[in-house]
């Protein structure tokens, strides 16, 4: 059947002019639905996972004027600026800066006027690093090929030399991205941040200095002489978007572009999600969501298991999708791994919540938990359960292993592991939820999980 | 060498011969000349007149001065000098070397004329004498690898070069380098004729062969046949056509005509020409100027005892690492550290003879040459750079005519060759200075082709990109000539030669640059832009308002200092942003200005900054290199630095050094500190010491008793500026330029003044004003001014914190885990509960507010956003339900968030 709906355009192809083929390609062309899926997915993982710019960014217009400004200012008149971005994680941060700078490169005065410099808190961990990464990313003479010639001390004295030398008519200007700001605020003296805003606060090369970074206290690491010499502009991304706009960007999100190649797949598609958007189990779904983060990234992952559930058979997001992806995100990983246990482990694991309901939440060793198990197993007079101590201390030790308990500190090497105190680092309705689901649970077992009593 | 003998040899100083004259009213007795002995093995004579070198800071570059007069009191205890100094290319300040104009000879040195420095020295200080010679300033540098021999073309008087004339600098005495030597041997020593004579032994190969002979021959030889050449250069031509000619063979006629197909070649073409001009022009002059070495080498001849046989000279020959060899000899004869110098100034000289000899006959001296031509060898090196600081000009062909009758015709076209080959050396120290390096390297591939591929490495090495160049193509010109039997070897250089000149492979030489921008940068274009301009913390005001006190005391102090020729420390304090450096530099520049205009000494000014070096005993470092332009290791440094500043050395600037951010050159035991405030209180140091940190009373504080003390007690506080200050510090900057509301200005130094005082604050809330009134600039109710509206957004947005709108912003769990958090403190009655404790009380408001509970892992994910901002403070995650969590924020703020919508 999908031939057959090809092969009229196929004919076509032969006898019509490249130039006409494509226009009527263009004006009516039908994809096979398994290319058209390929084609879907392909466009929305890409938007899901970051990795295209969104075209137009929504609901920070004012911020990214305001850097927009500022960098372009920067680039053009050369002044000498630093800056930073804080919001919380998934906020947008980097998205908004990879945009101004997408767009401050078109800008013909801009073009060829402005080195970047990238840095990351995570990857140079401390100055020795970050000089050298700055050397090789400006690429200074003491730059061979990749490698950066000098030591430590060198190497800061020939940047700031070179910093020092320019002058704000003539140099090009150089704009500084410090991702993870914070954490280089925990550099030694703070020499780099020092020196970098020192040199954007007098009359050197123009630099803009860019921090991006998720702490909102961030201005309280630095030293007061660094925080004197930042100009305290701060850009935040604080989203304060209510449901329907969460909604809408849903929509957005899951809508597929006019530029699709088979408009009717996707007029099908978007009415697809419409529907979907429109339902009240995926409205309740998303509300809980919404209820829970504000961010895109938990958002985005959320729909990407919707879409990865469409196939050449079901070529639209059901809302049944959404309940179950929902339902992954929100799994509670610790009352899964409950779910593996054995019937020992299980019973220990209840021995120590009866202990954690005794002793209120003191801490304890295997003799105490074996002990209360004994205690049940007296009560119940059933030999079935009746284990070596060896068995359950290697229960007890498997148990560690899954850090499902772990050891109170300080009491660790030289205590005799029977007696080592341990705390239970689950909750209690973490383990109740988990008996309701075990496989074929002893209801002995489950009795005395539910009884108050040891 | 001179290390060794400094080392471990003690010098006694005395005076030699009776006092000219005394002064009654000083008591001081004036002599003419002094000795150096050392350890009793020779004596150094120093006259007056005679230029010396002093001890110094720099082992390897001491001072270079002229003694002008010498006086001791009456019981012979103090000695003193009083001298001319001449400075050094080093010892010039790095950023006057531009006023130079050109590239510094290393061996140049300049006539001081500094009013300010002090010429009396101690005699103890004198090291040796040393041969300082005067060069017409259009005059190229010769030549040489003595290092003993300076030159002197210009005066410094610390600001600008000038042109000195000889008479100045070689003294009316007589010309000291010259004639020291004999001196120094005559008077001192008693010299019995066998002394004499082995203290002559040096200058041996020069009369290897020869009766001495008589002046009015040597002048007619010269006149006649000879026609003109040269003093030193003949030794040297002759050693090597000798060469050439005793290995000759098949091959090397072969090669010999090639050598004369390529000498065809247009580049060697144009040599020639070069030179040829020069031959017909100098003939007459270089005459005239071999007849005065003459006239001068027969005073020394006659001087002479009667030359001993070539055979047992032959032995002295035989010592041929030239400088080892004369060592001891040059030791007895009592002039231990200059004896190379001495021996080959001679060598040319006593050389120039043995050619100019008619008396000889061509065949015997063929024979004996051969015979010295092993010998020669490895001197010929040392010969070349002689000859060539001797003799700027050579001119050999008539040489070889002369050679005609006695040499075979294969060996007469060899040393053709090898003369056009020579022919580049004169050329090419005529162009420049630098240049001698492709002769010596031409010297060396045909003298020793053997130890050519060792050589020309080493010279590529020495020499700089630019004069590489020259290598390159020099010696390509003598190479092209070997090609037949060394094609191998050639292919196998010429490549890495043609690598290395092109990309800097030795990042030493990278020049810190950050590159150009390739459109102009734009120009403020209104009202605003132009505020904003001005207001940039980086913009150099004109003047510094309100700080009129503190800019008057540090100038006075520094002033007084400089005057004084003294040195001390000044300790400056207050929090940032209130104008410390910039007051400090401010006076900097008023003084500098004062200096320019000879209101003041001239001084040296040098910044450091703690916070821009990476370990406090950079410092060291980079004080060093801005003072010298040396670069060491932080424990060298150091002591060139306590050298430097204890050592008598008269003649230094006042240097006015300032340590920026005090507090980061701490160190455990705080030598660095300790240092910076014990140098100032040396005698001699002249170091005026101006620090600068955040704290009142980090001298207190942080530093050792012995550190504080040295400080002393000179501060100075610089306290946060007031509103008016601010208010005046703005308006001056925008400098009458309309861009404010007299109201907003105010408010933002009212706001400003009163939370901290810092006028970098102040400048960026004006400038963010500016650009919020530029973007409200569409309203049509706007005046253009930057209004109180605006500043108060600024000041908003840099005021206000950021916890409150995120704790609004934040989703209805994270909210609600707030909320749980407080609800737990208080149940607890303690600010900080367990993960477990809060999802207790979370679960139970979200039954309250209708929400369905959330699992323990969504609750650790909320609770981890709020923990990543900053709301919370949490222990690592790794502890899951255990971690502990506290709040970052105040509860009230809390509740002011959370009630508010």
């Amino acid at each position: 059947m999908l031939k057959l709906t090809c092969f009229p355009t196929f004919s076509h192809f032969a006898v019509d002019s490249h130039i006409i083929m494509s226009k009527r390609k263009a004006r009516d062309a039908h994809l096979p639905v398994g290319e058209c899926i390929k084609q879907v997915q392909q466009i929305l993982r890409e938007r899901f996972c970051e990795r295209r710019l969104p075209d137009r960014l929504e609901g920070v217009e004012a911020q990214y004027k305001h850097l927009l400004e500022l960098l372009r200012r920067t680039a053009i008149h050369g002044e000498s600026n630093s800056v930073l971005i804080v919001g919380p994680r998934g906020a947008g941060k980097t998205t908004l800066l990879q945009c101004v700078l997408r767009d401050l490169q078109k800008e013909e005065k801009v073009q060829k006027n402005l080195l970047q410099v990238h840095l990351n808190g995570l990857l140079q961990t401390d100055d020795r690093i970050a000089l050298k990464e700055i050397t090789r990313q400006l690429h200074l003479e003491n730059v061979v090929g990749d490698k950066v010639f000098g030591s430590f001390a060198e190497n800061l004295a020939f940047l700031l030399e070179a910093l020092k030398k320019g002058n704000r008519s003539s140099s090009c200007p150089v704009l500084f991205v410090l991702d993870e700001f914070d954490l280089f605020a925990h550099h030694k003296n703070q020499t780099l941040l020092y020196n970098l805003f020192d040199v954007s606060q007098s009359a050197q090369a123009p630099i803009a200095v860019v921090g991006v970074t998720c702490r909102l206290d961030v201005l309280e690491l630095l030293e007061k002489r660094v925080k004197s010499r930042f100009s305290h502009r701060q850009i935040h991304l604080l989203s304060s978007l209510n449901f329907t706009q969460y909604l809408e960007r849903v929509w957005t999100q899951l809508s597929l572009p006019d530029s699709f190649p088979d408009k009717k797949f996707a007029q099908e598609w978007n009415a697809g999600v419409k529907t979907l958007c429109e339902d009240k189990s995926v409205e309740e779904v998303l509300q809980r969501h919404f209820n829970s983060s504000k961010d895109f990234r938990s958002l985005h992952m959320l729909l990407m298991l919707c879409l990865s559930r469409v196939s050449v058979a079901k070529p639209t997001i059901k809302p049944a999708d959404l309940l179950e992806a929902s339902r992954m995100c929100f799994a509670d990983t610790t009352a899964n791994m409950l779910h593996g246990l054995s019937i020992l482990e299980l019973c220990l694991v209840i021995a120590m919540k009866h202990l954690n309901d005794v002793y209120e939440g003191e801490p304890f060793n295997l003799q105490m938990v074996h002990n209360e198990f004994k205690k049940f197993l007296h009560r119940k007079s059933n030999s079935m359960y009746n284990f070596e101590q060896p068995v359950v201390m290697k229960a007890f030790e498997h148990l560690q292993q899954l850090e499902l308990i772990r050891p109170v500190d300080g009491s660790s090497a030289k205590v005799q592991r029977e007696y080592q105190l341990m705390r239970l680092t689950l909750d209690h309705s973490q383990i109740m939820e988990a008996l309701q689901k075990y496989p074929q649970c002893p209801t002995d077992i489950k009795q005395w999980a539910m009884s108050a009593f040891g | 060498m001179k290390y060794f003998t400094r080392m471990k040899i003690r010098r006694v100083y005395e005076w030699s011969g009776k006092p000219r004259s005394f002064n009654r009213r000083l008591k001081t007795y004036d002599y003419d000349s002094f000795a150096i002995s050392v350890e009793g093995l020779s004596k150094i004579i120093i006259n007056t007149g005679q230029d010396i070198f002093i001890e110094g800071c720099d082992e390897d570059n001491p001072y270079v001065a002229k003694v002008t007069r010498l006086y001791g009191d009456e019981n012979g205890q103090q000695m003193k000098a009083v001298v001319q100094w001449f400075i050094r290319v080093s010892e010039l300040p790095v950023n006057k070397l531009k006023l130079l104009g050109r590239e510094p000879h290393p061996q140049e040195i300049f006539y001081y004329e500094c009013r300010n420095c002090d010429n009396e020295v101690n005699v103890e200080s004198i090291l040796r004498p040393v041969k300082v010679k005067h060069l017409d300033s259009n005059d190229p540098f010769p030549d040489s690898a003595d290092k003993d021999t300076l030159y002197v073309k210009l005066s410094w008087d610390s600001k600008v070069f000038r042109v000195v004339n000889s008479t100045v600098v070689e003294s009316p005495a007589e010309p000291a380098p010259a004639s020291s030597p004999p001196s120094c041997l005559k008077p001192s020593l008693p010299m019995s004729p066998s002394c004499s004579q082995s203290a002559a032994t040096p200058r041996g190969p020069s009369r290897r062969v020869l009766p001495t002979p008589d002046h009015a021959i040597m002048h007619k030889a010269s006149l006649g046949e000879v026609g003109c050449s040269s003093v030193g250069t003949p030794a040297n031509v002759e050693a090597e056509s000798l060469h050439s000619a005793t290995k000759l063979s098949a091959s090397k006629c072969l090669s010999a005509k090639r050598r004369n197909a390529t000498a065809r070649t247009p580049g060697v073409r144009k040599r020639l020409e070069l030179s040829s001009p020069e031959k017909s022009v100098t003939g007459e002059e270089v005459l005239s100027q071999l007849l005065n070495e003459e006239l001068e080498s027969k005073v020394t001849l006659t001087r002479r005892p009667p030359p001993s046989p070539a055979h047992p000279l032959r032995v002295t020959h035989s010592l041929t690492p030239l400088r080892k060899a004369h060592r001891p000899t040059g030791a007895q004869c009592g002039v231990p550290l200059k004896s190379s110098s001495v021996f080959l100034n001679k060598w040319p000289l006593s050389d120039s003879e043995s050619p100019l000899s008619p008396a000889k006959d061509d065949s015997t001296r063929a024979t004996q040459k051969k015979e010295l031509e092993t010998i020669k060898e490895p001197v010929l090196s040392v010969l070349a750079e002689v000859e060539n600081e001797k003799s700027p000009m050579v001119t050999e062909t008539p040489r070889s005519s002369k050679r005609k009758s006695a040499m075979l015709v294969s060996s007469r076209i060899k040393k053709q060759l090898n003369l056009l080959e020579n022919h580049q050396d004169p050329n090419s120290s005529g162009e420049e200075e630098d240049e001698f390096v492709p002769s010596k390297n031409d010297l060396l591939s045909s003298s020793e082709e053997e130890g050519q591929d060792e050589d020309g490495p080493n010279i590529d090495d020495q020499v700089s990109a630019k004069k590489f160049r020259y290598v390159a193509t020099g010696s390509r010109n003598s190479r092209s000539k070997q090609k037949s039997y060394s094609s191998a070897r050639t292919q196998r250089r010429t490549p890495a030669k043609k690598i290395s000149p092109g990309t800097p492979q030795t990042p030493r030489h990278a020049t810190p640059s950050i590159p150009i921008r390739s459109l102009q940068t734009q120009q403020p274009a209104n009202i605003l832009e132009e505020a904003r301009a001005r207001l940039h913390v980086s913009s150099v005001p004109e003047s510094l308002p309100c700080r009129e006190q503190e800019f008057q005391d540090i100038y006075s102090f520094v002033e007084s200092k400089i005057v004084d020729n003294t040195g001390g420390c000044m300790y400056i304090s207050g929090v940032p942003g209130t104008g410390k450096t910039a007051t400090v530099h401010e006076v900097i520049r008023c003084l500098q200005h004062a200096a320019d205009m000879d209101e003041i000494p001239s001084f040296h000014f040098i910044e450091i900054n703690g916070m821009k070096m990476t370990d406090p005993h950079q410092a060291y470092v980079q004080i060093l290199q801005k003072l010298t332009g040396q670069k060491a290791t932080p424990d060298h440094a150091a002591v060139l630095l306590e050298k430097r500043f204890s050592n008598l050395a008269p003649r230094k600037e006042t240097i006015v050094l300032l340590v920026d951010e005090l507090d980061l050159l701490w160190t455990r035991k705080q030598n660095v500190m300790y240092n910076l405030f014990e140098w100032p209180a040396r005698r001699h140091a002249r170091l005026v010491v101006l620090t600068i940190a955040n704290t009142m009373d980090l001298p207190e504080r942080i530093m050792i008793n012995r550190v504080a003390s040295r400080l002393g007690l000179t501060r100075m506080s610089f306290q946060p500026y007031s509103f008016k200050q601010l208010q005046e510090i703005i308006m001056s900057r925008l400098n009458k330029l309309k861009a404010f509301e007299e109201d907003a200005l105010q408010l933002v130094s009212r706001k400003v003044a009163a939370l901290s005082g810092d006028a970098r604050r102040c400048l960026d809330i004006c400038r963010r004003a500016t650009e919020i009134c530029e973007h409200s600039a569409a309203d049509p109710s706007s005046t253009g001014l930057v209004g109180m509206s605006h500043v108060m957004e600024a000041l908003n947005e840099m005021f206000s914190s950021a916890y409150i709108t995120a704790i609004r912003c934040a989703s209805t769990q994270e909210q609600l885990f707030l909320r749980a958090v407080i609800t737990e403190f208080r149940r607890l009655g303690l600010e900080e509960a367990t993960f477990q404790q809060v999802f207790v009380q979370h679960q139970a408001l979200c039954r309250i507010e209708g929400l369905k509970p959330i699992g323990v892992s969504e609750g650790l994910a909320v609770c981890q956003r709020l923990g990543a901002c900053r709301l919370l403070l949490l222990e690592p995650s790794h502890l899951g339900v255990l971690q502990r969590i506290r709040l970052n924020v105040s509860q009230d703020d809390i509740f002011y968030a959370l009630k508010a919508d």
